[in-house]
């Protein structure tokens, strides 16, 4: 066998592994510009090619997130022997009898794992939490952007201040006072005896954190629906009474990880990053929010609805938050590429994550240090990343155009 | 103007404490005091000479009152102990408990000693602070023209084949933070295996092993472009597609007023209309943007510096972070505030006094 592929049989089987993700990415273009004209926003999209350029690189790393598992060729976590630092197309020395890829088509890392699988599983890690932290980031920032826009006073002086407090914070110096083992262990220990079941919670500063934000997409979610259903006292409850059940379940689990079923938890380090990176997004949301609707609170339609007696939580969430979504939609994507950089940048300097995660960032600071002689192991994570947060931008740049067309 | 002057200078400074505050905290928090109780007393230390070891060296008491010892607005703590020595924050060595002054806080310039380099803060820092400096120089030397000239020129004739190309070039840099530019940057021209370092040795082109060099450290002794190019470019090229996106929005915004058609159709060059007309009301909104850039750049000063290993303000606060230097944060913590609250206040005051619209009224 020959001991080293070259460039173009690496790109090849690289294609190759991703068949799943082309399958995937064809039908999604077929089924999307088929039925542009009846999917609004979207549809529109695949009028604009840098749109579909960023949506394409998007999708392309959202399916191999997906798919990570047909598409790995290697254990992630998997060291095999002689195959330290190996430049990329190197062959395995030994296949087990050709179970194994006889190949790691980008090399290996400075502890022989295929670099090709990890970057692979780091999509994983970085699309599961990115999108979910700015969804957080915007629920909290719409939640309190509102009223301090629409009802100004004091209230908006207060929210600004603090707003205006977290972002003269240096993001990486947060992170390093957030993001630390020590802190997790510093603050009061409440034990709860609940029928039997000894419970254990401490308050410190991410569990306190994750306790308060994670309040805010249940009163959220709560307004919106009691507002809509004001008038109708049985679909609001129904609608409430859902929001509320499973709303206090996630709760229970996320921010004290007490969920009797287990369905959901987060891993402390988990949680800790999740909570910071919400918590560095949450006030920039806030002062978006806040601009969009002191421009838009002097409009006829939110006159004529104080007019007809609406409330102003109604007036705040179904006259001006429907008519905000273009820049908020908008500047949803172009945060999620900024988490994502944020993402990074933790793993960059090792907070947060364990040393075996493939998350981007991790990979590229253990790369980094044999960068000048073996560049491959950080050079692959480092081109995914770039990609992932240039397609966001390109998609946000081609709704902005679509948006403004209307 | 002089009021607006006083409120946000009002606003900053109340700012400056409650964030000097949380990171006071953050820093002084029970398990870090315990960590640096057992790194500068003994590791094998019991639970209990840990706390009095806490309380001996004036960590105990209430939060409020250590900020503002640390502050230099309460007096310093002075404990004698058992054995009748006196101590306390403001006795330094050779100064004895009667001559020691009452307050000694960063108020006073006293900005405690580092237990990672075994000097001063204040005087590790001003020199880290130093080679950080001109680290920013070079920057912003390459950043601000560059980036001003491809947003004017994008915007100059907003569609155009030039706009599209530079454009393209701004979203791509805003995409590729510095960990991952400068890794490309290294693996293209500073390794010795990839990249164009191999092919230019084997041309006979260059003398070394590689075209630039992957560290910054020889940096510090002197810099030349071969070891400062690199660093420098990682850190501008991200800022670089932001401020030029701005300046294109705001070039776009001036090119479709009143008074460019008029001056185009008086017949003057679209040189000169660009020039005298455009240019120096597009470039109000890049100066703001320009001067809030520089928190941004401290986000890219810590990453570029650790991985250049070019030890700077950014090392250092890496650096103390990762050695639980509780004075050593706070001070680096203190500069990183005044940088971002003064950038802001001059970008502030800057916005009103370049904009006649406001200033007039």
């Amino acid at each position: 066998m020959d001991t080293e592929l070259s460039w173009g049989p690496i790109f090849a089987r690289m294609a190759l592994q991703f068949l799943p993700v082309w399958v995937a990415l064809i039908a999604t273009f077929a089924v999307s510009i088929h039925f542009r004209r009846r999917l609004g926003l979207y549809g529109k999209l695949f009028d604009s090619p840098v749109g579909m350029l960023g949506f394409g690189l998007v999708m392309f790393w959202v399916f191999t997130a997906l798919f990570a598992n047909l598409i790995i060729t290697h254990d992630p976590l998997g060291q095999l022997s002689g195959l330290k630092n190996a430049v990329p197309g190197s062959a395995l020395q030994d296949t087990k009898g050709d179970t194994l890829y006889p190949y790691y088509l980008l090399g290996g890392d400075s502890l022989a794992r295929d670099v090709f699988s990890r970057m692979v599983m780091g999509a994983r890690r970085v699309l599961a939490i990115a999108p979910a932290a700015t969804a957080f980031a915007f629920m909290i920032g719409i939640t309190l952007g509102l009223p301090a826009g629409y009802l100004g006073g004091k209230l908006d002086t207060v929210l600004s201040f603090i707003a205006n407090l977290v972002l003269a914070f240096p993001v990486i110096l947060l992170f390093y006072l957030l993001v630390t083992p020590e802190i997790k262990d510093a603050g009061y220990l409440f034990t709860v005896n609940l029928f039997g079941a000894e419970g254990s919670w401490r308050a410190s500063i991410p569990n306190v954190m994750a306790a308060t934000l994670f309040l805010f997409p249940i009163i959220f979610l709560t307004i919106l629906f009691n507002s809509r259903y004001f008038t109708n006292p049985p679909m609001r409850n129904l609608y409430v009474g859902i929001t509320l059940l499973i709303g206090f379940w996630a709760y229970s689990g996320l921010a004290f990880n007490a969920d009797p079923t287990g369905i959901f938890s987060m891993d402390p380090n988990l949680l800790n990053v999740f909570v910071s990176v919400v918590f560095v997004n949450a006030p920039t949301v806030f002062r978006i929010v806040r601009g969009i609707v002191m421009d838009l609170k002097a409009r006829d339609y939110v006159a004529a609805g104080q007019t007809r007696g609406e409330g102003p939580w109604y007036i705040m969430l179904w006259e001006i938050l429907p008519n905000a979504r273009g820049p908020l939609i908008v500047d949803f994507c172009l945060r999620i590429g900024y988490t994502t950089i944020l993402l990074g940048t933790l793993g960059f300097f090792g907070l947060g994550v364990s040393p075996e995660s493939p998350d981007w960032g991790s990979t590229i600071n253990s790369g980094r240090k044999l960068l000048t002689l073996f560049p491959h192991p950080a050079v692959a994570p480092a081109l995914a990343l770039m990609s992932l947060v240039l397609g966001l931008n390109l998609l946000a740049d081609g709704l902005r155009e679509e948006s403004l067309k209307d | 103007m002089v009021i607006f002057v006083a409120r946000r200078l009002g606003v900053m400074v109340l700012t400056a404490l409650v964030l000097t505050f949380i990171v006071f905290f953050l820093t002084n928090l029970p398990p870090n005091l315990e960590k640096l109780a057992r790194t500068e007393g003994s590791v094998r230390m019991t639970d209990e000479a840990v706390a009095s070891w806490i309380e001996g060296n004036g960590h105990g008491g209430s939060v409020f009152t250590r900020y503002s010892e640390w502050l230099g607005i309460a007096p310093g703590w002075v404990i004698t102990d058992e054995k009748g020595v006196t101590r306390g924050r403001c006795i330094d060595n050779g100064v004895t408990a009667e001559d020691a002054p009452r307050f000694c806080g960063i108020l006073q310039g006293d900005w405690g000693f580092s237990t990672f380099s075994k000097e001063p803060v204040i005087a590790f820092l001003g020199e880290k602070l130093a080679a950080t400096g001109w680290l920013m120089l070079f920057v912003m030397l390459v950043m601000v023209p560059v980036s001003l000239l491809m947003g004017v020129l994008s915007g100059m004739r907003e569609g155009s084949r030039t706009d599209r190309v530079l454009s393209s070039a701004a979203i791509a840099t805003t995409a590729t933070p510095e960990y991952v530019s400068g890794v490309i940057l290294v693996a293209v021209f500073a390794s010795a295996t990839t990249g164009l370092s191999p092919m230019l040795k084997e041309w006979g082109w260059i003398e070394t092993n590689t075209l630039f060099m992957g560290t910054a450290t020889s940096a510090e002794r002197g810099f030349t472009f071969w070891n400062f190019g690199l660093p420098v470019l990682t850190i501008a090229l991200y800022g670089i597609g932001y401020i030029a996106r701005m300046t294109r929005a705001s070039m776009t915004e001036v090119m479709t007023q009143q008074y460019i058609r008029t001056a185009r159709l008086k017949g003057v060059a679209f040189k000169d209309v660009v020039m005298r007309h455009a240019l120096r009301n597009a470039l109000i909104a890049p100066f703001t943007v320009i001067m809030l850039q520089f928190p941004w750049l401290l986000n890219g000063v810590v990453i570029v510096e650790t991985l250049f290993n070019y030890k700077g303000f950014g090392w250092t606060l890496v650096q103390a972070a990762g050695n639980n230097d509780i004075e050593l944060l706070l001070g680096c913590s203190v500069v990183a505030v005044f940088v971002v609250l003064v950038t802001q206040l001059i970008s502030d005051i800057g916005y009103v006094f370049l904009n006649p619209r406001i200033r007039l009224s």
